[in-house]
């Protein structure tokens, strides 16, 4: 069995509402973090994303400048001088199978939608501490391996082509956000 | 700790992508522990939301008076992005934030209003009463939630208000399936 050491993990908190930060922070450093940041817009956010340098960012999708979303983007920069792999966990009120494919899309890690809970959060962490994907950069996309089923079947235009790999087996992300409660 | 050197990332190339693996940069933060380890993080912090619960209320009582002042903005005012915007994350917080602060009811109202103002063509035709009835709802919930014989009251009211809201919704959606699609899609939340 595992368990991670939070107190040599950084995280960044990216939510407008001081409610949820609160609560954020308040697990967080139940869980044992020491080092928690907070931004309260994602203009905010890319700031001190490239000034701490956390291992771990935890966004709101609705902020007021830029949105969660945009965050990621942003920070999915291949070329940037920043770090492009930092984990995203993406927590949100919303919760329709489209805004997980559309957060998947923009380079998110994991999905967490709301209402939070300890064990949701925590589970989220420890898949992005002990199972990180590989990345994967195409024309169009820069982020983890969007890919968590085989489909030998597909040949539709999003199918890459030249592969050698097998397809790592694992829960899809609407799977995930499903069961986190 | 955050991030591996550039030597130590692969990168392999195909057609139409590459494939880039790195050693996990956070692997020094796992620690193997006995089956018997007797820490329990999650327990941990699900005592201190316990203990931090006695300003829930408080907090509910913020977020709902800044719903009620957002719609009090928009009958005064009428629709702008602005005013349409504040409604929106209003509703949307209450439904983020509620069920965690102990009033699953009105987050589930919060969710059918958030509906309502991102799927109706045009929120200057949506009846007011319709917009009314959801933040009254959400308003007496959050007044009334700590009398025990409230509870099923509210879920009902919030069951009620979800079916008139998607009834209203599909009635002027018909013709844009995109919306209808997403509106009749299930959530992805688990229900209560």
């Amino acid at each position: 069995m595992f368990r991670i050491d939070f107190n040599k993990l950084r995280f960044l908190i990216c939510d407008d509402n001081p409610h949820m930060r609160r609560i954020l922070r308040t697990l967080l450093h139940s869980f044992g973090a020491r080092e928690v940041y907070e931004a309260e817009d994602g203009a905010t956010a890319l700031e001190m994303y490239s000034h701490y340098v956390p291992d771990i960012v935890i966004a709101d999708w609705a902020m007021p400048i830029f949105d969660g979303l945009e965050l990621a983007q942003m920070i999915r920069q291949p070329e940037s001088k920043g770090n492009p792999y930092a984990p995203i966990i993406m927590l949100t009120g919303h919760s329709e199978k489209r805004r997980v494919t559309v957060a998947r899309d923009a380079g998110v890690t994991e999905f967490l939608a709301k209402p939070i809970s300890a064990k949701g959060l925590y589970q989220r962490i420890l898949n992005v501490v002990a199972s990180p994907r590989p990345f994967i950069k195409t024309k169009t996309y820069f982020g983890p391996d969007r890919r968590r089923n085989t489909s030998s079947a597909y040949m539709g235009p999003e199918r890459r082509v030249g592969e050698k790999h097998e397809v790592l087996q694992q829960p899809s992300l609407l799977d995930k956000a499903r069961s986190s409660i | 700790m955050a991030k591996n050197s550039a030597k130590d990332i692969e990168v392999t190339a195909f057609a139409t992508h590459q494939i880039i693996t790195q050693p996990n940069p956070l692997r020094k933060v796992l620690r193997r522990v006995e089956e018997k380890d007797m820490d329990d993080p999650i327990g941990r912090a699900e005592q201190a939301l316990a203990d931090l619960s006695g300003e829930f209320k408080g907090w509910m009582t913020t977020e709902v008076n800044r719903l009620s002042a957002a719609y009090v903005a928009i009958r005064h005012e009428g629709f702008s992005k602005d005013r349409r915007d504040e409604l929106f994350h209003a509703t949307h917080d209450i439904k983020g934030d509620a069920a965690t602060f102990g009033y699953p009811a009105a987050a589930g109202v919060a969710e059918s209003l958030c509906r309502v103002i991102e799927h109706a063509p045009d929120l200057e035709k949506v009846p007011a009463e319709l917009f009314t009835h959801h933040i009254n709802a959400i308003l007496a919930i959050v007044h009334e939630n700590t009398k025990l014989d409230s509870i099923s009251v509210s879920a009902e009211l919030s069951r009620r208000l979800r079916k008139v809201a998607d009834d209203y919704l599909a009635q002027v959606n018909r013709d844009r399936p995109e919306h209808l699609e997403v509106i009749l899609a299930p959530s992805i939340v688990p229900a209560e």
